[in-house]
């Protein structure tokens, strides 16, 4: 894992007391709320609904134990006992007080950890591949270059105004679990005809109310010039990006208005002229920040045998573990969506339940996914059945990985101020739709995510099944989207007709799955049956 | 207004800015102004006859004047870059990293006020157009 040196510290104990030092003039009234508003989000500081909510960020989505320790610790100290693993990869407290935050900042710096960034319109968190460095199928740890990419971001001088917020996500192998096209820029770490390795650049992706998979701007930059070249992306951006309308201002709109042959003309030339100027770390500050992320000192010779004679263990092993690139290991996933909770959500006490699992189960570490559930990437195939032992112990072996209930949601109507409706009743009833787990298994891999409104925080439109909440005259109505993907074959999902109440939803799913029990064919999962045969048996089902 | 806040040592310019537009006409002209939608580039032949630019923030929340700026700089623009509008006391310190070294703030902004906020950043992580030694550089000597 990559550990701050003194220069790291230093940058972010000066954003600690910069951010106590606007706090303290908005307070007294040196500064308007106007002005503060900006200020407070690159701090992850949002006014939402009922109190302030905290963003904090989780780089790449990859914690120590201590670090998570800690983010449990503040749940309980500032928050009302609970934290909210977001789409981000990141953790939300939604009872915050605007006079601790700068309390809850320097907590955080003790172990390394920070807000930066985590809203506003500049450079966001980055995130990352959940099974980095533990994947069976990755080229190379992508989490390295996400590292550089964070420090150069972090603070950007002319990247912090810019139209509209920004993400980038970088993977490294062929699966994608981060929804990399899905994102303003989705880096691919590739290895070209001669071996050597570089970034592929996809440009102009994203959800919202406009969703875009990012085309390909550049198939291989060399990794000695991953830096600029992702300057002159922004550069263009930040220059002609749309200003006049917010729901127009991601660079998605940019790319898809000047084409992409022009926009990607318009960065060559940046990139071109950017070049000359020494914007680029050496490679031996990548080399630097890639011996942190080395693999942990695994055993060699372990036996990839597994104890199966409790059966509930075994359904467990079966649907949350995965397969890891070392023999006798394995990579096991949380749920953190048990039967009727909310989606993402943990409490201070299991927080602090999975950091102890880290420590000793899984050399020191965990990652969020965006999926909203937590990671222990590297456990021994021994120790399996202890770690779930622990997590069933504490409410946290909920064996439903990928299945309908492992259901993405955003916070929606309860605590968001921008929401039209609510997502979490509408997530819970339909777990508890399908709550036999016998039912959900013979389902098997059924993405369904929520949003409360068409931001799409929720990841509706990249769902097998997605639902968008809107408000229609002044009642939550839920529209139903199909066949949409963040996987390696990105795709959007249709919305299939009106809209429905919120038990109308329900039964709506439930048709749906009844259509693909009925015409899939053998191994087909939701998505391909839903592929092959079209929405309209569908439609047909669910209107008809 | 009040004169502008300056961090240089040389003597103000006192000619009007110009628009980018009327500049290339003018070939006495040695202000300009660049507005949120000008092409910075535009002013590039002319660098050599320019004393002073002002780069106009019609709202705070609008960054494109960070890049108009850092453009003239890496340029090897060497005059005065000054910012004018909107411009408050937290955006100084990434304003002075994109080669601002004069500030007319319509509130007023006093000058040890200003220099803290340059001071906010014990290093920095990127190399710009100030001339500050990145945390790479440092680290790898």
């Amino acid at each position: 894992m990559y550990k701050y040196d003194t220069y790291d510290q230093a940058m972010v104990d000066a954003r600690v007391a910069e951010f106590r030092d606007q706090t303290a003039r908005r307070m007294a009234g040196d500064l308007t709320e106007d002005q503060f508003k900006p200020l407070r989000l690159k701090n992850g500081l949002y006014l939402q609904l009922h109190a302030y909510m905290l963003r904090v960020a989780v780089p790449y989505g990859t914690l120590s134990g201590t670090q998570m320790r800690m983010l449990g610790r503040i749940a309980d100290k500032y928050d009302r006992g609970y934290g909210h693993f977001t789409t981000r990869q990141n953790i939300q407290y939604n009872w915050i007080k605007l006079d601790e935050a700068p309390d809850i900042l320097a907590d955080l710096a003790t172990v390394e950890m920070h807000a930066i960034q985590t809203s506003g319109n500049c450079i966001r968190n980055i995130s990352s591949d959940h099974y980095a460095g533990a994947a069976a199928d990755e080229l190379v740890d992508p989490r390295p270059y996400a590292e550089l990419l964070r420090q150069w971001s972090s603070f950007h001088p002319e990247f912090d105004y810019l139209p509209r917020k920004f993400k980038i996500a970088v993977i490294a192998s062929e699966t994608d679990r981060a929804a990399m096209k899905l994102h303003d820029i989705g880096i691919r770490i590739v290895r070209n005809e001669t071996g050597e390795l570089g970034a592929a650049f996809y440009v102009g992706g994203g959800m919202g109310r406009t969703p875009m998979i990012a085309p390909l701007v550049r198939g291989f930059v060399p990794l000695d010039q991953l830096i600029h070249y992702a300057e002159a992306c922004l550069r263009v951006y930040n220059r002609y990006g749309r200003r006049d309308n917010k729901y127009k201002a991601r660079i998605k709109i940019l790319v898809h208005e000047l084409g992409l042959a022009e926009y990607t003309r318009q960065v060559e030339e940046e990139f071109a002229q950017m070049s000359a100027l020494g914007l680029e770390p050496p490679t031996a500050e990548l080399d630097r920040i890639a011996g942190m992320f080395a693999d942990p000192a695994f055993e060699t010779g372990l036996s990839d045998q597994i104890d199966r004679s409790d059966p509930d263990f075994a359904v467990w092993l079966d649907q949350n573990t995965h397969a890891h690139k070392i023999t006798g290991y394995a990579i096991a996933t949380i749920s953190l969506k048990p039967l009727g909770g909310i989606p993402g959500d943990a409490s201070a006490e299991q927080i602090a339940v999975m950091a102890d699992l880290a420590e000793r189960y899984s050399f020191d570490e965990c990652r969020v996914t965006h999926a909203q559930n937590i990671v222990l990437p590297h456990v021994r195939k021994a120790d399996l059945f202890a770690v779930w032992q622990a997590l069933d112990a504490a409410g946290l072996a909920s064996a439903n990985l990928d299945l309908v209930s492992d259901i993405i949601a955003c916070p929606g109507l309860d605590y968001c101020s921008l929401a039209n409706a609510r997502s979490i009743p509408v997530a819970q009833k339909i777990a508890q739709r399908f709550s036999d787990l016998g039912r959900q298994r013979e389902l098997g891999e059924l993405k369904l995510k929520i949003s409360g409104c068409i931001n799409a925080c929720g990841h509706h439109h990249a769902g097998h099944i997605g639902v968008l909440g809107v408000d229609r005259k002044g009642t939550e109505n839920y529209q139903l989207l199909l066949g949409g993907s963040e996987g390696a074959d990105t795709s959007l999902g249709k919305i299939t007709g009106p809209g429905f109440d919120e038990d109308g939803i329900v039964d709506a799913i439930e048709k749906a799955t009844d259509v693909y029990l009925a015409r899939r064919d053998s191994g087909e999962r939701f998505l391909d049956t839903y592929r092959r045969i079209g929405v309209e048996p569908f439609k047909e089902a669910i209107y008809g | 207004m009040d004169s502008p806040l300056r961090f240089r040592d040389d003597e103000p310019v006192a000619d009007p800015a110009v628009t980018v537009d009327a500049f290339a006409a003018q070939t006495n002209a040695t202000a300009v102004r660049i507005e949120p939608g000008d092409d910075a580039r535009a002013l590039l032949p002319h660098l050599a006859r320019i004393a002073l630019v002002e780069v106009e923030f019609n709202s705070f929340g609008d960054g494109r004047g960070y890049s108009s700026a850092r453009i003239l700089r890496e340029h090897g623009y060497t005059g005065e870059l000054r910012a004018v509008g909107e411009v408050l006391l937290d955006q100084l310190s990434h304003l002075r990293r994109c080669g601002f070294d004069s500030f007319a703030p319509q509130a007023p902004i006093d000058r040890a006020a200003a220099e803290r906020a340059f001071a906010t950043w014990p290093q920095v992580y990127q190399k710009t157009v100030d001339g500050r030694t990145p945390i790479w550089a440092l680290r790898h000597g």
